[in-house]
């Protein structure tokens, strides 16, 4: 009888695994169709449909072939007028862009290439789950930085000053922010701009809702200067032009890093899903339009919500980007985990723990807008009368 | 205004309490741009979209072509006016092109709409000939799709 324990790697081991299984498995339970899930973090929109028939069109054509390592150059080519039209970022399509599978991947990516075994990794948390899992099995160590409501969620200097050591090799900067749609405008930038400056520590900016940034342009750490050298941009398609299923992203940034990173790619991956690429050439070409009306429609829906949840009693800071929802339920006595499985049994309403997205996220809960008014009126009205049974 | 009449096209049961929450607006300037949009007839009516194939209700939909000649200082308007008012249209256009209205017409029966094309619409003054094409299968209106695809399964994935 093999011992599989005693063969798994520990790194693996050491991972824990995501909390919030059992909320599905609860939700699964009630499926009497009254259950509301805001619990998964992802654009309720259907891919345009002009950019889903490109996708068909290139299967009819019969391009299912792999394609370059780095992806199509046509796709390259529309990445790079992309960012430059709509974020005033200059990457070259040969050598300083290459295409993902997802966000996720270049993420994984970008530690993979440049973290040696004890380098240290800055992570500001609350955010999403996938930086420090990575950077362990890289054998990097991770450092959480604790961001504040009173800093509406932004990394501050001072924050980012304490947890560098001489082991730092990168920090990640993970804005607009999930869960907490915390954003860092060009000020915030320059400050952290300020403490890295004399340093080699590489920034790895996950921009991946930087399209659905309220009220405010967003702002990449590539676009200061002094933090465009250091700087390595993940971003994809599943949150701008709803195409999470497509897994498509990319990562743009120095072409001796990407020249190495690609490498990893190549064994790994291979090549980035075919008909994906074509059906994102569509949306780069003729997607900006998707994207603000999609943007428009999630602005309404934050501004629902928001007036919803603050007429309830509940602190919430207004977030400026992502779609999501990060109150305050301190006020009703509950700990994060108590709040959402009750709210889950009992109003039949699932959000998420602010606990599952690292330390920091305790007293608050995650709320995805991204669902029908319809929904979101009736889980308000569930709340409300949740939290005054308390 | 622009876009409080978007959002209650697209669904007209948005209560001014979750206009106002959406467009940062007050309650109270909702409904008088409500009320504004009502009396100068810019909102026409609330109506709610059927799919009367689902029920047990038999009913039939025609599209007919119409060709006229226009009258003399009223053009297309006093036609038009004589045909909109029977309760059986459900909506008219005028049209460029090879010809002048677009009809839609409902009934109960095929023999109800031929009925009517024949007794009511053909013999009107100044209608020179119509063509009609029964409405055979309804998939998209007012931007809504009619066929209802199956859900994507269950996931369980943390994102």
């Amino acid at each position: 009888m093999i011992n599989y324990d005693s063969l798994l790697s520990d790194n693996v081991k050491s991972l824990k695994p995501s909390g919030i299984r059992k909320y599905f498995d609860l939700l699964e339970t009630m499926n009497d169709g009254s259950a509301i899930s805001l619990g998964i973090g992802e654009p309720d929109f259907v891919t345009p449909w002009h950019i889903r028939e490109a996708g068909i069109y290139s299967l009819e054509q019969g391009y299912t072939k792999y394609t370059s390592n780095a992806g199509m150059t046509k796709l390259r080519e529309e990445i790079s007028k992309y960012l430059y039209r709509r974020f005033s970022l200059k990457y070259d399509p040969a050598g300083e862009i290459f295409v993902t599978v997802g966000g996720s991947e270049a993420i994984d990516l970008c530690i993979r290439s440049i973290v040696n075994p004890g380098d240290e990794v800055i992570i500001p948390v609350p955010s999403f789950v996938c930086y420090g899992p990575i950077t362990t099995m890289t054998c990097g160590v991770p450092v959480y930085v604790e961001t504040k409501a009173e800093n509406e969620f932004r990394l501050t200097a001072e924050e980012l000053r304490s947890a560098i050591t001489p082991k730092t090799k990168a920090l990640v900067l993970p804005f607009p922010n999930n869960p907490t749609g915390a954003v860092m405008e060009r000020e915030d930038l320059l400050a952290i701009s300020e403490v890295l400056r004399g340093t080699d520590i590489m920034i790895i900016s996950d921009e991946i809702y930087s399209e659905l940034s309220y009220g405010i342009h967003h702002v990449s750490p590539a676009n200061i200067p002094e933090l465009y050298d250091r700087t390595l941009v993940v971003n994809g398609f599943s949150k701008a032009y709803a195409m999470t299923g497509w897994r498509m992203g990319y990562v743009c940034g120095p072409k001796p890093i990407l020249t190495q990173m690609l490498k990893i790619h190549q064994y790994a991956i291979m090549s980035a899903p075919t008909t994906s690429q074509y059906a994102a050439i569509e949306a780069m070409k003729n997607g900006d339009v998707d994207i603000e009306n999609m943007k428009k429609s999630y602005d309404q829906r934050r501004k629902l919500m928001l007036k919803r949840l603050r007429d309830m009693g509940l602190t919430c800071f207004e977030p400026k980007g992502a779609f999501y929802m990060f109150p305050s339920i301190a006020s009703t006595g509950l700990d994060s985990e108590e709040f959402c499985t009750r709210f889950l049994t009992e109003e039949k309403v699932a959000v998420i723990p602010g606990t599952a997205f690292g330390d920091g996220g305790e007293g608050f809960v995650r709320i995805c807008y991204a669902a029908s008014v319809e929904n979101i009126e009736e889980a308000m009205k569930r709340m409300e009368s949740f939290i005054s049974r308390l | 205004m622009n876009e409080i009449l978007k959002l209650l096209e697209e669904d007209c049961r948005y209560t001014p309490s979750e206009l106002a929450a959406m467009t940062g607006m007050s309650e109270e300037e909702v409904r008088d741009i409500i009320k504004k949009c009502e009396e100068d007839h810019i909102i026409t009516g609330y109506t709610t979209l059927v799919d009367w194939d689902r029920t047990d209700v038999e009913t039939v939909t025609a599209f007919i072509e119409v060709k006229i000649t226009p009258q003399r200082d009223d053009g297309f308007d006093r036609i038009a006016k004589r045909i909109y008012q029977y309760d059986e249209v459900e909506s008219l256009y005028l049209m460029s092109g090879a010809f002048d209205f677009a009809v839609i017409v409902t009934g109960n029966s095929l023999k109800d709409v031929s009925h009517f094309v024949s007794s009511k619409l053909a013999p009107i003054d100044g209608v020179v000939s119509t063509a009609t094409h029964f409405i055979m299968k309804r998939y998209k209106d007012k931007h809504r799709q009619f066929l209802v695809e199956p859900e994507q399964e269950e996931r369980i994935l943390f994102v």
